[in-house]
């Protein structure tokens, strides 16, 4: 009875006026306050692919570029300059001289060096160390072929120049080089704690950790938070406002939406589907549904019947309505889509789309392939990994394809892990998919549909695109570069190996006095850019 | 006693044997494999990730080599927590999964017992039904209805604590009210079950007839041995309580064990899945120890066997 009245007791101590919140706290320090998803599985950017990791090492690292806050668009970080011979194979970046790591060290050329010797060690297994394949002998010394590093494209010319030595044209290399696999690491640090190809050791723990970004560590309690003090040796401290970041690890969506309505968020990592039309119709201005540069699609199975056929492929295609889909199922205002790349990718110009909606036309492709009004159609399967989201979408197409073509398919929900496998192993009929570009460019989201590529679970292979794709890569003009590779899209889209359903927005929350903050494709937001201003309301009663 | 505890202890190696041995098979069952991403890892990175970990030796290698590790008390590094290992992740997180659930069963337990004492008290009247439904409610409201409902009102209308997180001491009011009125309903239960019986018995009559008050006959020599069932239960509720709250953790975003074990399943970590089997399964064994030890406290006419 005593731990009941204790209990009681701090509940009206605790109750004694509405409580301090969090964020009104961290609105005094200049602690921004963001939720995550799920807990870094490592803070070493060459070791980690997930975006969880990568939110919190943008705030910890900076490579040679940076992405702007309000484009992404690639501009100096540790590199003040750079240039570039004429067909794009030669970039040649200048370190700015005050570049420092969190202990005061110089960031130096050999710092990179050492960097992308590591991850493209053989040894050290990154998972990612295939995005630096565009440099010289990159592939061959990560397979182990090539064992002299020097005969690698990476040379530090002196303290502060780099010079990279590419296998082809890559004229975009500047935006793919602000990606953390080209973070650079402190070799010190590293050697520290062990070899420089040990994966696992304690330089990543809070106290050891030496970064170059806008932040260093100050605390990680797994599963908790990571928290992030400013670095008072980074070459831009000026601009940098916010005193500290606090990653707080949330994989519950409606834990979160509820932590930031009780005031524990500035910046929430998701919105529930539940709660998104309440946030709408109260026209929440903590609402913000992003353009972001992700496609959602269904992948079908062309390597076995019925989806071999293409004219079956091309009325599952026509025989849905993707406006009704995000309408009444998505609701995050997405934009519906009939193409693997994005739009806004700007230069490039998407293709025009051979797909179409028309029922009418769907039922005539399919009585074509041999099953007027669905007679005789297999029953096929759906598969999808557990998730809030895609369980309503699958019944909605599944309804759509019933009543509209007449065909029977059943829904198979999986665990993550049991769904990558049955997909990798083409164990399905169709099946959910989804891709974020790594960096701004179409080649992002189309060199995975090469024959030999690790994401292509389609079973779909065309020797016309792979030639294209390739020669994409040997140019070093980027109109042309563009122009081939739309030319690619338009090979792919014609063969419909995949069911386009729309364009990802990027759904949060995000309270008003965080300033500095932008909407772009990528959903990069360089946090020294970011600052807390509180001369707007405090408290956020919206979306109840 | 002696022997009793060692008895014990051998049958619980034994049974923790068995455990890991099935356990380490089961997990390679599951379809895929603690390195599967959407994007495929080229095939040299794999049976380099493979080499590293030790999965490109035989499984009965790897299995021998899991073993000589465990007896040494190292219960190797995790798949998906790079830099982090099972013995780190499981000293880290163990105290607030054991915080929680000490609370949630104190919480169990005063209102459990208390319920079923007043409840046994009067069988029949208001003072019965009315505590006997709210434990039939406690029963049937599930943590992750009863949660949510603790967070509206106190937290999201009321403003008088956090709706999650671990960091302040009021922090933990609303996750172990959550937890512990469910099994605060089944002590209550099994108390009124037990006192009904124990009132009919012969030395509550002697102690009646002695001319003792009613009401210190009832709580001083018919709880003592009312409990029994109770502390039966203890057990494998306080192991159920530590290893299962995996849903509340998850409401208030709470940094215990029970996510860790849930999520290496879903994640195919085999080391930490078999981490944390083995020590819930330890929970459970010791647990049931401290459980019978108290039963002979309570009544020593058991005996220890």
């Amino acid at each position: 009875m005593r731990f009941l009245l204790l209990i009681l007791a701090l509940t009206l101590l605790a109750g004694c006026g509405r409580h301090r919140t969090p964020v009104e706290k961290a609105n005094e320090e200049g602690i921004l306050l963001i939720g995550n998803g799920t807990d870094p599985k490592d803070l070493d950017p060459q070791i980690t692919t997930g975006l969880p990791e990568f939110v919190v090492q943008t705030s910890l690292f900076e490579g040679l570029t940076t992405p702007n806050p309000k484009t992404s668009a690639p501009e100096p970080g540790v590199a003040e300059s750079w240039t570039v011979n004429a067909d794009s194979t030669v970039f040649t970046f200048h370190l700015r001289p005050e570049a420092r790591w969190s202990n005061g060290d110089p960031v130096t050329a050999q710092d990179f060096a050492f960097s992308y010797e590591r991850i493209l060690s053989p040894a050290f297994a990154a998972e990612y160390a295939m995005l630096l394949f565009p440099i010289k002998n990159a592939r061959a010394f990560n397979a182990g072929e090539v064992t002299d590093f020097s005969k690698v494209g990476v040379k530090a010319l002196d303290t502060h120049t780099l010079e990279l030595t590419l296998e082809g044209p890559t004229p975009h290399l500047p935006t793919v080089i602000s990606h953390n696999a080209y973070f650079p690491v402190h070799p010190p640090t590293i050697l520290k704690f062990g070899k420089m190809t040990d994966r696992h050791t304690r330089w990543t723990k809070p106290g050891n950790l030496v970064s170059n970004g806008p932040f260093q560590l100050e605390d990680w309690n797994l599963n908790e938070r990571v928290l992030v003090k400013r670095n008072p040796y980074y070459w831009d401290a000026d601009t940098v406002r916010l005193n500290g970041i606090a990653f707080l690890p949330i994989t519950n969506q409606n834990t979160e939406e509820r932590a930031f309505r009780s005031g524990q968020l500035h910046v929430t990592n998701s919105v529930p589907l539940s709660k998104r039309d309440a946030y709408r119709l109260a026209d929440s201005p903590d609402l913000h549904m992003d353009p972001w540069l992700g496609t959602y699609y269904y992948l079908l199975n062309t390597a076995r019947p019925p989806f071999d056929d293409p004219l079956v492929r091309e009325a599952f295609n026509a025989a849905i309505d993707r406006q009704a889909l995000v309408d009444t199922v998505t609701r995050g205002g997405e934009t519906i889509a009939f193409s693997i790349v994005p739009p806004n990718m700007e230069p490039y110009q998407p293709p025009a789309s051979p797909i179409r909606e028309d029922v009418a036309h769907a039922q005539k492709l399919l009585a074509e392939a041999g099953y007027p009004g669905g007679k005789g159609f297999p029953t096929v399967e759906l598969l999808y990994n557990t998730s809030e989201t895609h369980r309503p979408i699958a019944e909605a197409l599944q309804r759509m394809w019933y009543d509209n073509l007449g065909v029977e398919v059943d829904l198979v929900n999986q665990s993550w892990p049991v769904y990558l496998d049955r997909r990798k192993k083409g164990d399905y009929d169709i099946a959910r998919a989804g891709w974020f570009g790594d960096f701004n460019d179409a080649s992002t989201f189309l060199t995975m549909w090469t024959a030999d590529s690790g994401l292509n679970h389609s079973g779909w292979a065309s020797p016309e695109f792979d030639a294209l794709i390739k020669q994409s890569e040997m140019t070093g003009d980027p109109t042309e570069r563009l122009n081939i590779l739309r030319e690619a899209e338009s090979v792919f889209l014609r063969d419909m190996p995949i069911i386009p359903l729309y364009y990802y927005n990027r759904i949060y929350l995000k309270r008003p006095e965080v300033k500095g903050w932008y909407p772009n494709l990528l959903d990069l937001h360089p946090f020294k850019y970011v600052y807390l201003e509180t001369d707007t309301p405090a408290k956020s009663e919206s979306g109840n | 006693m002696l022997t009793f505890v060692l008895r014990r202890f051998l049958e619980a190696i034994l049974v923790l044997w068995l455990i890991v041995t099935a356990t380490f098979f089961m997990v390679r069952l599951v379809p895929g494999g603690p390195f599967d991403g959407e994007k495929d890892i080229p095939e040299v990175t794999r049976q380099q990730l493979e080499a590293y970990y030790g999965l490109d030796k035989p499984l009965p290698v790897q299995y021998l080599n899991y073993l000589g590790n465990l007896v040494q008390g190292d219960l190797g590094t995790t798949f998906k927590y790079q830099g982090w290992t099972v013995n780190e992740i499981i000293a880290r997180k163990l105290p607030v999964s054991f915080e929680l659930g000490a609370l949630a069963m104190g919480i169990a337990l005063v209102i459990g017992i208390g319920a079923g004492v007043l409840a046994a008290w009067r069988p029949g009247t208001t003072t019965d039904t009315a505590p006997m439904s709210l434990a039939m409610l406690g029963i049937c409201l599930p943590t992750f209805v009863l949660g949510p409902l603790l967070i509206l009102v106190f937290g999201l209308k009321l403003h008088l604590v956090n709706v999650m997180g671990w960091n302040l001491p009021q922090d933990r009011i609303l996750p172990a009210l959550t937890l512990g009125l469910f099994y605060a309903a089944y002590v209550a239960r099994l108390t009124r079950a037990s006192m009904l019986e124990i009132r009919r018995e012969d030395y509550m009559r002697t102690a009646r007839a002695k001319g003792l008050p009613e009401a210190r006959v009832y709580l001083l020599h018919g709880l003592r041995n009312g409990l029994s069932p109770v502390v039966s239960y203890l057990g494998p509720a306080l192991a159920g309580l530590i290893s299962g709250s995996f849903v509340v953790e998850t409401i208030f975003n709470i940094p215990g064990l029970g996510r860790f074990f849930v999520q290496a399943a879903l994640d195919n970590d085999y080391t930490m899945v078999l981490g944390c089997v083995l020590f819930y399964a330890a929970l459970i064994i010791v647990f049931n120890l401290i459980s019978d030890i108290l039963l002979v406290w309570l009544n020593p006419r058991r005996k220890l066997s």
